[in-house]
């Protein structure tokens, strides 16, 4: 299969890959995805607790180049954002931007899906409530 | 595709470097310079009895016969061609149950066999036909208990493939075989993969009907044959192409002159070059495998011990295959991942094997062929062992590996 040449950067020039520490407050983790399905993503966010400006964001993923891309962007696009911001970040956005194949979509899917999970586990850490996915049915 | 120069020792090589000749060969220069009178100078109609354009052709098919047939050693007389190895696996196993329907309605077979017979399986049990797929062992070997306790008074055909296509295991046929004659059933064997590398023949072995194909042994593409034995026992198949009685009333239609000249020159070349290429391809397989093996958490899937030579299917755990593809991509490989298949299911043999998920997915399957230099060997060493440890550095499951984490207990967030 051709892979745009935003997927083979993001491949050979990863942006963001590593840890950050999950036992502070600050640090949302999300882990999605599963190995039977070749896809888990784990995103991280580190938050300003008084700005809620997304500080620093890292990933790891196991999964095709399609799926390292979209994690890999995912944390680009974190950055600098609010957490509220985050949230509005929709998997046809990483689609478009990575100009990925119909049977690719589900890879940005699951990268939505870790943005999602790292912002709830840093809300739960905090006090507050998760936000429910009523974005779209899978 | 581009030259570079390899930095170690001074040669040029080409890249991709093809290792993928379990999918199709690089045609020999000798079988193409054999074709090539074929095409615009004798150029006849082999079935056209009347003039020497006609008796040509003919003259030419019968003498690939017979290279053909001295490859597996048979008569000329018992070679049926065909389009490839899938419309022989499809000729042997519907033409079996059509012309043997009176004896019986049992076929046994693997699940580890390709989609030509898998599928020509499938189509027959839809009009009735019951077919036993029998599993394998963790080695992809057939269990031989297994296999004698699948007969029934109803079996008429066993299909069990001479060397996979997946993994390269070659299966005891000379066993098989005789269980199988025992029993009253006829043999076939889809020998795609070994003819041409290993000695088969038909009588040690005790072969009925044999499939073959002339692009995985440096032959051209849309050639192959159904081996049909004459004598002890006579078998006959139903044609599965009508129309104009060819090849013995087995299968209609032209035949395909330049495919079978260079198909008969490409088995009298693997006759001859068989016994030093296997070793030489069974060494560079045996080195390739042990450098790979000795990354950490690296698997080599299949028996070690009875398979081909060129073939070597290996695991890398915690990296995922089709990223793994696009990180070797100065090598031509396959991956028994399930992201580079249309559908989103791992290889079917490899789970045969009993192979978890995430091993599964991250496969490479390694064909090695007559072409392949140590250098390129030595070049897709370092390339998997750079792409591998790229990826492992990304993977969280390796992470999670590295600190200690039973992976088996997660509970991952499923979609």
């Amino acid at each position: 299969m051709a892979y745009s040449d935003k997927v083979i950067d993001h491949y050979s020039n990863p942006r963001n890959v590593g840890t950050l520490d999950k036992s502070k407050k600050e640090v949302g983790t999300g882990l999605v995805g599963a190995p039977e399905c070749g896809d888990v993503m784990r995103l991280q966010i580190e938050v300003d607790p008084e700005t809620q400006v997304i500080k620093d964001a890292r990933f790891k993923t196991f999964g095709c180049g399609s799926a390292i891309a979209s994690s890999s962007l995912a944390t680009e696009w974190l950055k600098g954002k609010t957490v509220e911001e985050a949230m509005t970040i929709d998997n046809m956005d990483i689609v478009e931007e990575l100009a990925l194949p119909p049977v690719k979509i589900h890879c940005s899917v699951l990268a939505e899906d870790a943005i999602r999970s790292a912002i709830n586990d840093y809300r739960v850490k905090n006090g507050l409530d998760p936000i429910p996915d009523t974005h779209k049915p899978h | 595709m581009l030259l570079i120069q390899d930095t170690s020792n001074h040669q040029m090589l080409k890249l991709p470097i093809y290792l993928d000749n379990n999918a199709t060969t690089r045609m020999d220069e000798r079988v193409l310079e054999a074709m090539l009178p074929y095409f615009t100078e004798y150029f006849g109609n082999a079935a056209s009895r009347n003039h020497p354009y006609g008796w040509k052709a003919e003259e030419a098919v019968d003498y690939a016969r017979e290279q053909i047939a001295q490859l597996i050693g048979c008569s000329e007389k018992e070679i049926i061609f065909t389009s490839g190895a899938t419309e022989s696996n499809n000729l042997a196993i519907k033409g079996v149950a059509e012309m043997y329907a009176s004896k019986g309605n049992h076929i046994i077979t693997l699940t580890t066999e390709h989609k030509a017979v898998l599928d020509a399986c499938k189509h027959l049990e839809k009009q009735g036909i019951e077919v036993t797929y029998l599993s394998v062992k963790e080695d992809g070997m057939v269990d031989i208990e297994a296999f004698r306790n699948a007969f029934t008074p109803k079996t008429i055909l066993v299909s069990i493939m001479f060397g996979n296509n997946e993994i390269g295991v070659v299966q005891p046929i000379e066993e098989l075989s005789k269980i199988t004659h025992e029993k009253g059933a006829l043999f076939h064997t889809d020998a795609t993969q070994a003819v041409g590398k290993i000695p088969v023949n038909v009588d040690t072995h005790g072969i009925d009907l044999l499939s073959f194909t002339g692009h995985k042994m440096y032959g051209p593409k849309g050639i192959g044959a159904l081996y049909v034995r004459r004598k002890n026992p006579r078998v006959k198949v139903t044609a599965q192409m009508d129309g104009g009685g060819h090849e013995r009333g087995m299968r209609s239609g032209t035949l395909n002159v330049p495919g079978i000249v260079g198909f008969g020159k490409a088995c009298e070349i693997c006759r001859l070059e068989m016994a030093s290429e296997s070793v030489r391809l069974a060494a560079l397989r045996d080195k390739l495998e042990a450098e790979l093996s000795t990354m950490e958490e690296s698997y080599i899937n299949g028996n070690k011990e009875h398979r081909l030579p060129h073939v070597s299917n290996m695991s890398f755990k915690y990296v995922e295959g089709e990223g793994l593809i696009m990180g070797v991509k100065d090598i031509a490989v396959s991956s028994g991942s399930a992201c580079t298949s249309a559908s989103l299911e791992p290889s079917y043999v490899l789970k045969s094997l009993g192979l978890s998920d995430d091993l599964a997915h991250s496969s490479l399957r390694f064909g090695l062929s007559r072409y392949t230099t140590e250098e390129e060997v030595d070049f897709a060493i370092q390339c998997v062992r750079k792409a591998v440890n790229q990826l492992r550095d990304m993977s969280p499951l390796w992470e999670m590996f590295k600190d200690g984490v039973d992976l088996d207990a997660v509970e991952w967030a499923h979609h």
